[in-house]
């Protein structure tokens, strides 16, 4: 077996063996605590240019399927685990999680102590590392970690985001959809939109239209959408420009009463939408990536359990006085959820599609869907 | 919003006896339960028969009430403590039940009672077949197709639409007793036959068999608020038609995708809702199809369960505390995480490691119960590991299992597969087509010889997944038999696969101290880590760690002087919750005295492995190497062998050779009360007697010894321990059968032949010791004459018919046997009382398992002190220098696992088979003796019927109990020959046909529930096989069985007090007051 290594930033070094493709990485480290969704985590948009860390050491035991992907290709730029299942054991497996990542060229390590990166990012905060199979030199090795750029002001979304307009046909297949009759037309801004939002999406609207970022108001408007949801998407929002013009022009035109329709964001959405709005948003220290973290609705007093991805945060004091504050992190008290006083506007840190984590949130969708079909009639 | 003002009192409701299917965990529950409500301020009130449970010390409760279980008994305890609300989903099926039961009574309404935690209606919903099934079809979530039926015949034309073969499930009943999975039309009636009996309701579940489905469990919690979260999940190695309670169970569950796992994770919040359980914890077990992912809902325990007991132990989250806390009306947001301090339990844990259970079974102990699992649960005891991966996980909890398997070892015998490999293949097979005590071994057998993943698959339906990581374990050991020497990366190889040293030794086949010192000198050495509810997200501050072969280490380093108690690993029969009582109190012990304390134990169902109960948890096997690694990273002042029975005992000698410092009696001693030789001198010396006894190796001298003692004479092979395989012996042929059993079993090792004391009492002595001076602790006559195992008798705190004279001697043997073997800490004595003589049977230079029964007799908490006094301080500093005889009087009644195990003969001997014990407190023998047999599931009758057949030589004794049942208005049925001796002694009774020769016989009358109680000594070493029908016929029909004289008469003077008056209830604080004055 290969042997591979593993070097973060400030020197933190491990050996372990070399999993999916052979070569060199070079990413922001950051670790997961979901049990199972590894597919989902490889495949979300939102971990462009980082590294992720399963916290969880058995990863690979149910194999790799053809429907549980966030999007079209796997995203991450590594991938660190304790140990890779020696066979795949699940009715809709398709090939082995090893099979996957050779196949689309990504670089991994296996057989490190997981934990101890984990503790390690958690006490001096997520950092660049790079999982190599061919260099082993620790001085090479700082020398490309030094060259690569840093997230923070890093515009990811750009590398994501699909160029086409198109129409998302599939809803979420499941057996609890109440009988749900989907109405009205919702435009997606992808800013590395995963699957499942769009999935859960189509449960309510009739129609869903997915244009990229780069776009503009007047060209959304002949969708004659109801509602507009700004998506995740990778990496720090601040660069993001294009797609914060968008949402202030769409707020103005709100506030103008140009417009009727309903507005939402997701994860780095919110954040955008945020920003539109004036506030600023800031780097957590290690970010909220899992599927266990309590938020509360603050208006209702209902928690749900929630799955997360975010290493930036919306600083809720820098908001503006429109805006409530709608949700928070249990955890350590961050905003996960704002809305806007007088308008049709909302918006989650967390991701209530899951995809991976629990269902909980779903129905915020819904929610999505009254305001917008509210502001219709 | 914080908890209920408007309640200040609360009665919680134990479990009771240790029996199967309901053991430690709700010790451990309960005990939460106590400490959370108490902290909170309210006055708690506990109704428990168990004696041998933290959660009845003095402390844990404002009132204890160590009573039996009974609606009669909750209702006098209402009457008289006046509380607003009663819990009972903390105490088991049992509590459960009972207080079921009592709300059906209109009980908790007449007295303004609240059922906080789950109410009657939930209750009746998750555990009433057919509301189950209604609730959850109406909420949308699939069942396997089913039919409640309360008859046979409605049985039958359900059968016609369900098929073979179909699950039959008894509502009401404990653990899946009376339930089954029936394969053809015969096996269905009987086991609908059974389950229509057992169940509380005569209530009987057919159902569609989702055999050879993947098997889950859920541990949900919800809130008043609504709040649903999934502590963890759990997936079952054996698939379905293995009780969870006998399946090797995997935290968290390994094979499920996200999608498939979050949708049982959305049908459990709706189970619970549906069900309606409004605070608190459930558990909810799923089936899924393998081939298409369908998931089928199975049941749910609206309580906390055993399942629960080890989703705490393996995620760090605390399910009985937070459920008490959730019960008086907190929110889980506004309860924090014990663990991670900053945030609080109003999440799910999520963890970085994997975790196995593996339960243990006692087949042995039960000749004749065919050692195969079903849906009917038969373990005794589980042992959980935690390890990085699957395999290491495994092969520490086999090594910690205590069973003779130092990890995944074989259990065939390579010599006879060499003759005849396909004698042995087709065992080999066959052993895992039917589920059995030893099938995983023979997974690791049936790779050895070859078999492909998928040819196991077929025979077990075990999921590939597990197979697979099996096969690799075996596939390494392959690799390393064909190595020559050691290199440090293979060895570090195999350690991470969760080999020991031993079995590596064994391999290789070199001595495993080799081992041992390879590791040291290449530092291959376990780290420890965190068990911390969050997978290293947020800081532990609760050091609750378990070993694994990784870089990073996560021990605190702490200048505390520190001791280390050794737990007792998984619980059999002989050895369970007494000790871990006795290891509890030692932790408090060293707290007190300003010691860190160090937890080493397995058993995830104790409170000796609650985080909370010691400073620092170590979640490992007691085995010598993983001792060892603690003891080298926690350097402590020594180790606590005395309190967890033979399982630290036996590490002894390799601790002291390690240079380990043992606390308490040193180990010249124990083996001065363990060598026969030196042991039979010291006697001598003393001026005490012993029964006669002799050493054999072969027939020839067995026979000499035994003619020289004279028939009876006790045997026994000299390596076994806990009474295994010992046998009273009569007669020649009889000996002769033993010794060339016992000789073919082990060659080379002595046979052990004692004259055996026919009829003697049987004396049980605790003392405590600190080397100076001695105090004994109390004096237990045992119910049962000698012959049967001191831990399957009944015992009685006083004496109750030893005259004073006999005492007085008991006392000086046991003080000079204490002072000669310089006890410091806790001694028990067996002695044997005969014709006024006085016999020492065995000493024990340890807590043995009287010690919590005893301590609650006297209201001194024996193991405590006996902490202290090892730790140097002396009895007197300690204020207990003179014995304490109670004024009251304190029965302990043991309790029988034979409903399990149907058919066997309940007849008790020299092999210990009892699960459990209670305790029966009044102020006369009879009437704490009727306590100890209500809480112990022998209703005594007050009139009817009684059936007495004895053998000859308890024919004289029997009139006298015959003519107290008769003259108390009984109707007597007896055999012919006991018939005669009854009539001519003026005694009328009416004499039934043996049971082969005519009809109705007693069997008819068993059936038919038309006799209350039966006397029946065994005839002779070889039962008749009508009696033991009669005997397992009572216990199948629940009817009152007495085997031994000594038994039927303090049951004729309990009858006689309770036919006279209703018995009260005292709490043990009370008790101990009078003691006291």
């Amino acid at each position: 077996m290969k042997k591979a290594c593993l070097l973060l930033e400030d020197g933190f070094y491990q050996e372990g063996l070399s999993l999916g493709a052979e070569g060199e990485t070079i990413g922001e480290v950051v670790f997961n605590t979901s049990l199972t969704g590894y597919q989902e985590i490889l495949t979300d948009p939102s971990y462009k240019g980082q590294i992720v860390c399963m916290t969880y050491p058995l990863i690979g035991n149910y194999g790799i399927n053809s429907q549980d992907v966030e999007s079209s290709q796997l995203q991450v730029e590594g991938f660190i685990i304790k140990e890779k299942s020696k066979i795949y054991s699940n009715w809709q497996a398709e090939k082995s999680l090893e099979e996957y990542l050779k196949e689309n060229n990504i670089v991994g390590i296996e057989g490190v102590d997981t934990r101890a990166i984990t503790k390690h990012l958690r006490v001096k905060g997520s950092m660049r590392g790079i999982i190599s199979t061919t260099d082993f030199n620790l001085e090479s090795l700082k020398e490309k970690l030094e060259k690569s750029p840093s997230i923070v002001g890093r515009d990811l979304v750009k590398e994501v985001f699909n160029n086409q307009v198109y129409e998302w046909e599939q809803p979420l297949i499941s057996e609890f959809n109440p009988l749900i009759s989907p109405q009205g037309k919702a435009v997606v801004i992808d800013c590395g939109v995963k699957f499942s939002i769009l999935r859960n999406l189509k449960v309510y609207f009739e129609k869903v239209i997915v244009t990229p970022p780069v776009i503009s108001l007047e060209k959304i408007l002949e969708f004659q959408p109801q509602g507009i949801l700004f998506s995740n998407g990778p990496g720090d929002p601040e660069p993001v420009s294009y797609a914060i013009d968008l949402a202030k022009k769409i707020i103005a035109n709100l506030e103008k009463e140009k417009l009727n329709l309903g507005v939402m964001g997701i994860c780095l959405g919110h954040q955008i939408l945020g920003l539109a709005l004036g506030a600023k948003t800031y780097k957590l220290k290690f970010g909220h990536h899992g599927g266990n973290h309590p938020v509360k609705d603050l208006r209702t007093g209902k928690i749900d359990i929630t799955s997360q991805n975010h290493n930036f945060c919306v600083d809720s004091q820098s908001l503006p006085e429109d805006i409530e504050i709608t949700h928070i992190n249990l955890y350590d008290n961050t905003p996960e959820g704002m809305a806007h006083k007088k308008l049709p506007l909302f918006s989650v840190q967390f991701h209530p599609e899951a995809g991976p984590g629990p269902f909980d949130a779903r129905y915020i969708f819904g929610r999505f869907k009254e305001i917008c079909l509210r502001e219709k009639t | 919003m914080p908890k209920r003002e408007d309640i200040e009192k609360i009665l919680i409701i134990g479990s009771g006896p240790i029996i199967i299917s309901q053991a430690c965990e709700f010790d451990y529950s309960g005990t939460q339960a106590c400490k959370a409500l108490k902290s909170e301020g309210y006055k708690v009130v506990l109704l428990n028969s168990n004696p041998a449970t933290i959660m009845t010390d003095p402390e844990f409760a404002d009132s204890t009430y160590i009573e039996p279980i009974t609606v009669e008994v909750l209702e006098k305890i209402i009457q008289q403590e006046k509380p607003q609300a009663c819990l009972p989903t903390l105490g088991g099926q049992t509590a459960l039940n009972v207080a079921f039961s009592a709300s059906k009574k209109g009980i908790f309404k007449k007295y303004n009672v609240e059922l906080i935690g789950a109410n009657e209606e939930a209750i009746a919903k998750a555990e009433d077949r057919k509301l189950f099934k209604q609730a959850m079809e109406s909420a949308g979530i699939g069942l396997p197709k089913s039919k409640v039926v309360y008859s046979l015949e409605e049985a039958k034309s359900a059968l016609k639409d369900i098929g073979l073969p179909c699950v039959i499930r008894p509502a009401f009943t404990l653990g899946g007793t009376g339930g089954g999975i029936a394969f053809n039309e015969e096996e269905f009636e009987q086991i609908v036959e059974l389950g229509l009996k057992l169940s509380l309701i005569k209530e009987v579940l057919i159902e569609e068999a989702v055999l050879g489905w993947k098997e889950y469990e859920l541990e949900v919690m919800r809130d008043k608020n609504d709040n649903v979260v999934i502590i963890c999940s759990i997936e079952n190695f054996d698939p379905m038609g293995i009780h969870t309670g006998d399946s090797i169970t995997v935290a968290p569950a390994q094979t499920l995708t996200d999608q498939e796992y979050q949708m049982m994770r959305t049908l459990a919040i709706k189970a619970i809702r549906a069900i309606g359980v409004e605070t608190g914890g459930s558990n909810i077990q799923f089936a899924v199809n393998p081939s298409d992912g369908r998931i089928v809902i199975i049941e749910m325990n609206p309580r906390v369960s055993r399942s629960s007991a080890l989703a705490s132990k393996a995620t760090g989250f605390p399910i009985a505390k937070i459920a008490a806390k959730l019960a008086v009306g907190y929110s889980l947001e506004e309860i924090p995480n014990d663990i991670t301090k900053e945030t609080p339990a109003s999440f799910e844990p999520t963890i970085d490691y994997c975790v196995v259970k593996v339960p243990r079974w006692a087949f042995e102990k039960f000749p004749g119960a065919e050692p195969v699992l079903t849906t009917s649960m038969k373990s005794v005891g589980e042992v959980m590991a935690i390890g990085r991966t699957f395999k290491e996980a495994l092969q520490k909890a086999l090594r910690g299992l205590e069973i003779g398997k130092n990890g995944l070892e074989s259990v065939i015998d390579e010599r006879r597969y060499k003759v005849q490999p396909q004698e042995v293949e087709a065992e080999v097979k066959a052993k895992l087509l039917t589920p059995n005590p030893q099938r995983i071994f023979y997974i690791g057998d049936a790779f050895r010889l070859g078999f492909s993943v998928e040819e196991v698959y077929q025979l077990t339906k075990i999921d590939r997944w597990f197979l697979s990581n099996i096969k690799e374990i075996i596939d390494f050991e392959s690799s390393l038999k064909l190595y020559r020497g050691l290199d440090p990366r293979t060895l570090r190889k195999a350690k991470e696969l969760g080999f020991s040293d031993i079995q590596i030794a064994r391999i290789l086949n070199i001595n495993p101290a080799k081992i041992s010192s390879f590791r040291e000198k290449h530092s291959i050495s376990p780290v420890y880590k965190f068990v911390d509810t969050c997978a290293g997200e947020f800081q532990a501050y609760t050091p609750y760690y378990y070993s694994t072969y990784e870089y990073e280490e996560e021990v605190f380093s702490n200048r505390k002087k520190k001791v280390i108690i050794l737990g007792g690993g998984p619980n059999r029969i002989g050895q369970g919750i007494e000790f871990d009582y006795c290891c509890v109190h030692a932790s408090f012990a060293l707290g007190e005295e300003g010691l860190l304390s160090i937890m080493v134990n397995c058993n995830p169902e104790t409170v000796s492995t609650d985080y909370d109960t010691s400073d620092r948890l170590y979640f490992e096997p007691i085995t010598l190497e993983d001792v060892l690694n603690i003891i080298r990273k926690e350097n402590p002042l020594g180790v606590i062998l005395q309190f967890g029975g033979q399982t630290p005992l036996n590490l002894a000698l390799g601790l002291e050779k390690a240079g380990v410092k043992i606390l308490g009696t040193q180990a010249s001693s124990i083996d001065l009360a363990e060598d026969r030789e030196k042991f039979k001198k010291l006697l001598h010396r003393l001026g005490l007697k012993q029964a006669p006894s002799g050493i054999a190796y072969s027939f020839y001298e067995a026979k000499k010894i035994a003619k020289e003692l004279g028939f009876p004479v006790m045997v026994r092979p000299s390596y076994v321990l806990g009474g295994r395989a010992m046998e009273i012996v009569y007669e020649e042929e009889v000996l002769e059968r033993f010794i060339r059993e016992a000789i073919l079993a082990s060659p080379n090792q002595p046979i052990l032949i004692d004259k055996f004391l026919e009829d003697a009492i049987e004396v049980d002595v605790d003392m405590i010791g600190d080397g100076v001076n001695f105090v004994i602790g109390g004096i237990l006559e045992h119910i049962e004459e000698a012959g049967v195992h001191s831990g399957d008798s009944a015992m009685c705190l006083p004496p109750y018919s030893l005259p004073d004279s006999m005492i007085e001697k008991i006392r000086k043997a046991t003080y000079s046997l204490a002072k000669e073997l310089k006890i410091v800490g806790l001694m028990n004595i067996q002695y044997a009382v005969k014709n006024e003589e006085l016999f020492v049977l065995e000493v024990n230079p340890r807590a043995s398992r009287t010690i919590p029964f005893v301590s609650k007799s006297i209201g001194v908490p024996l193991a405590k002190l006996a902490t202290k006094v090892m730790l140097g301080r002396s009895l007197r500093e300690l204020g207990f220098t003179e014995e304490i005889i109670p004024a009251y009087t304190c029965v302990k009644e043991s309790v029988f696992p034979f409903n399990r195990f149907t058919g066997i003969d309940i007849i008790l001997g020299p092999e210990m088979k009892s699960t459990g014990e209670v305790m029966g407190i009044d102020e006369s023998f009879a009437k704490a003796y009727l306590k100890s047999q209500i809480s112990a599931g022998q209703f005594l009758p007050k009139k009817g019927r009684v059936f007495i057949s004895v053998k000859n030589s308890d024919k004289r004794a029997i009139v006298f109990i015959a003519k107290g049942l008769r003259d108390l208005g009984f109707e007597i049925l007896a055999t012919e020959g006991t018939g005669k001796v009854l009539k001519s002694n003026g005694i009328p009774c009416l004499v039934l046909p043996k049971v082969s020769e005519g009809r109705p016989n007693i069997l008819d009358y068993i059936k038919d529930k038309k006799v209350n109680l039966i006397i029946n000594t065994p005839s002779g070493r070889i039962p008749r096989q009508d009696e033991i029908k009669i005997r397992s016929e009572a216990v199948k029909h629940e009817i009152p069985c007495i085997t031994t004289i000594s038994g039927a008469q303090a049951s004729l003077s309990a009858i006689e007090v309770f036919r006279r008056e209703d018995f009260q209830v005292k709490p043990i604080q009370i008790y101990h007051k009078e003691v006291s004055k």
